[in-house]
């Protein structure tokens, strides 16, 4: 039955596939020619591409911790959790507040040292644990209250609660930490924009601790997590209860607490990824979290969603192409925003299962 | 006592009353089994008694205690497991993923080795293929895996929706063959069957379902010979 099914919508098929061709022909071609006449003019010099090249890992590292918890959400209930950017902010907000209250516990009364610059990689260590905590237990709230009643429902309903719990969260966050922009305090051996000199063509390019620590707290984060999902008996679960809810119960796994556990591992990445994004940007307010959500979630589904190793291909790849397109384009830098979104819109179009998903489930199956 | 005892359940499917009063009972070390045409309502009656489905009005008692309202991943630490009609293998996962899934409610780990060996002498192709992703296996394949899962918990009463669907007649053989085998070691069997022939020539007791509602029962010798289960279920006339 699938053989005479495959026959028929071969045809329609095909010229889909060649209109997708010719437009993807024509859209590398005109991308040559715009990369040709920049490198030619030679605006940029090797230095400048490497400074976009680091800056696009390092903000694409953080794409992919935010992405994978949209991801793992995805990939167990089926629905996207919108305001997986604001606990992503939340987060940051936990984090902003152990940072400034360790700032203001002084240890050393003579040299009037504080606690954040005396144990500075503790004072590090406790904002993410507590941003990561805050999130997390965010995360746990917002399923049990937004998405567990309307379990069964249509999808559109908890897409819907989903929404609303993002308008929700960053309403309450400007009625409780007020409109402004606050600093991140850092502590000192993270002072923004210091950092290795890489010298590159007689100029210097800056290698900030801030961005390095952001890409290696990333990349661990993302290896974790993947350990946990591929070896670990809670992650069999998860895999288990992501493909049929009812024969994982059979298996005596708890469904319930599964995906509780799931938002509680969500909640924590984004949390993670909002201290390091106050850490990295040093600006902090209560709509941080939208942007970055939205890009993450383009990352997402750039990488298949509910497809982890795809969430965090992805998120490296929108990190680099915003940071090199505008140049590489010749266009505005204002624009890399519009980058990130065109991408979401064209693999929406073209490929709504995502690049990676094709070639990850032939490889598994 | 009884250890499988069904008293009137009544579930439902929303407005879509599915069981009408079913009662039945399973000794230990009995295989039952459960036959009637489709839409009898003998996929719910499993699903009630392994939590997957709540009844809305009626009991059901394992071993003595109420299980009525108990979830089903509870019940498999209390020893009821359940092979799903259709499988309900994790076809993203290997084999052995699969067969851990199975072990997921087991605490007592030292005896789980044994439960591997046992399982793959039941079943030597699984062995073979425990690497394999589940979704390529056969439908032969896929059967066995799901009942070599459903050992691994360890059940003291299994449930069987239809195993023998979709399946060769040289293999449903075999599976009845297995399922003979895995009763002589130690497990109570409930089964689901459409296929009355070889479901009565292993059970030792059964029940005719319609719509329902239960409307036989006696043990397989007289259902085999009953003029209505002849004509209804064994295509004999
Ligand atoms: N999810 C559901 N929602 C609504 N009605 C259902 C649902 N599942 C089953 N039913 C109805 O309940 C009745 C009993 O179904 P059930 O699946 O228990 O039958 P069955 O005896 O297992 O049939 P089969 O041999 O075809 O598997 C049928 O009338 C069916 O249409
Ligand atoms: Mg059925």
């Amino acid at each position: 039955m699938s053989e005479s099914n495959a026959e028929k919508t071969v045809k329609p098929l095909d010229t889909f596939r060649i209109v997708q061709a010719i437009i993807a022909v024509l859209f590398v071609i005109f991308l040559s020619w715009r990369l040709y006449s920049v490198i030619s003019a030679g605006i940029y010099g090797p230095d400048t591409w490497l400074r976009f090249t680091i800056s696009g890992l390092i903000i694409g590292s953080v794409y992919s911790v935010i992405a994978i918890g949209y991801t793992l959400v995805y990939g167990i209930l089926f629905m996207i959790n919108f305001a997986h950017g604001e606990i992503m902010m939340l987060g940051a907000f936990a984090g902003y507040f152990v940072l400034e209250g360790l700032n203001g516990l002084v240890v050393d009364q003579a040299a009037g040292v504080s606690f954040l610059d005396q144990y500075q990689i503790l004072s590090v260590i406790l904002a993410f644990v507590v941003g990561m905590v805050m999130a997390a237990i965010v995360g746990y709230y917002l399923e049990k209250i937004a998405y567990r009643p309307l379990r069964g429902a249509p999808r559109l309903i908890p897409l819907i609660s989903a929404i609303g719990a993002s308008i929700f969260l960053q309403n309450a966050a400007q009625l409780i930490f007020g409109p402004k922009r606050r600093t991140y305090q850092n502590p000192s051996a993270l002072t923004r924009s210091v950092g290795w000199r890489i010298p590159i063509s007689g100029e210097e390019v800056i290698l900030t601790y801030t961005g390095a620590l952001t890409f290696v707290l990333s990349i661990l984060l993302l290896v974790g997590l993947y350990v946990l999902v591929q070896r670990t008996r809670f992650g069999r679960a998860m895999r288990a209860v992501a493909e049929d809810k009812q024969t994982a119960a059979l298996m005596g796994i708890n469904v319930d607490s599964v995906i509780s556990t799931t938002f509680v591992i969500s909640g924590a990445l984004g949390g993670a990824a909002g201290v390091m994004w106050g850490i990295q940007n040093g600006i902090i307010y209560h709509y941080i979290g939208f942007i970055p959500g939205l890009k993450a979630f383009t990352a997402a589904v750039l990488g298949g969603i509910g497809n982890i190793p795809g969430a965090m291909l992805g998120g490296i790849f929108l990190g680099i192409v915003e940071s090199l397109g505008p140049a590489a384009l010749g266009i505005d830098f204002q624009l890399k925003d519009v980058i990130a979104f065109s991408i979401l819109v064209l693999v929406l179009i073209f490929r709504p299962s995502g690049i990676l998903s094709e070639v990850l489930t032939e490889e598994k199956v | 006592m009884a250890m499988l005892e069904v008293n009137d359940i009544h579930t439902f499917y929303g407005n879509i009353h599915a069981l009408k009063g079913i009662s039945l009972t399973v000794e230990e070390n009995e295989i039952v089994t459960l036959i009637g045409g489709n839409g009898a309502g003998k996929t719910t009656t499993l699903r009630t008694i392994s939590g997957l489905l709540s009844p809305r009005h009626g009991q059901v008692k394992f071993e003595g205690e109420d299980i009525s309202s108990t979830p089903a991943h509870e019940l498999v630490y209390r020893g009821i497991t359940m092979v799903p009609e259709g499988r309900g293998i994790f076809s993203r996962l290997s084999v052995s993923e699969n067969l851990d899934m199975g072990a997921y409610s087991r605490e007592d780990k030292s005896k789980l080795q044994d439960d591997y060996d046992r399982v793959f002498q039941l079943f030597p192709r699984l062995k073979e293929r425990r690497k394999q992703v589940a979704g390529t296996l056969s439908g032969g394949e896929q059967q066995m895996l799901a009942t070599a899962r459903a050992l691994m918990a360890s059940p003291r009463l299994l449930l069987m929706d239809e195993p023998s669907m979709g399946l060769a007649p040289i293999l449903v053989e075999n599976v009845f063959e297995t399922i003979k085998q895995i009763n002589k070691d130690g497990t109570t069997i409930l089964l689901v069957e459409q296929n009355a022939t070889v479901a009565l020539s292993v059970a030792d007791r059964g029940y005719v379902l319609q719509t329902g509602e239960i409307v036989l029962k006696d043990n397989a010798d007289n259902l085999k010979k009953d003029e209505m289960v002849r004509k209804a279920y064994l295509g004999i006339d």
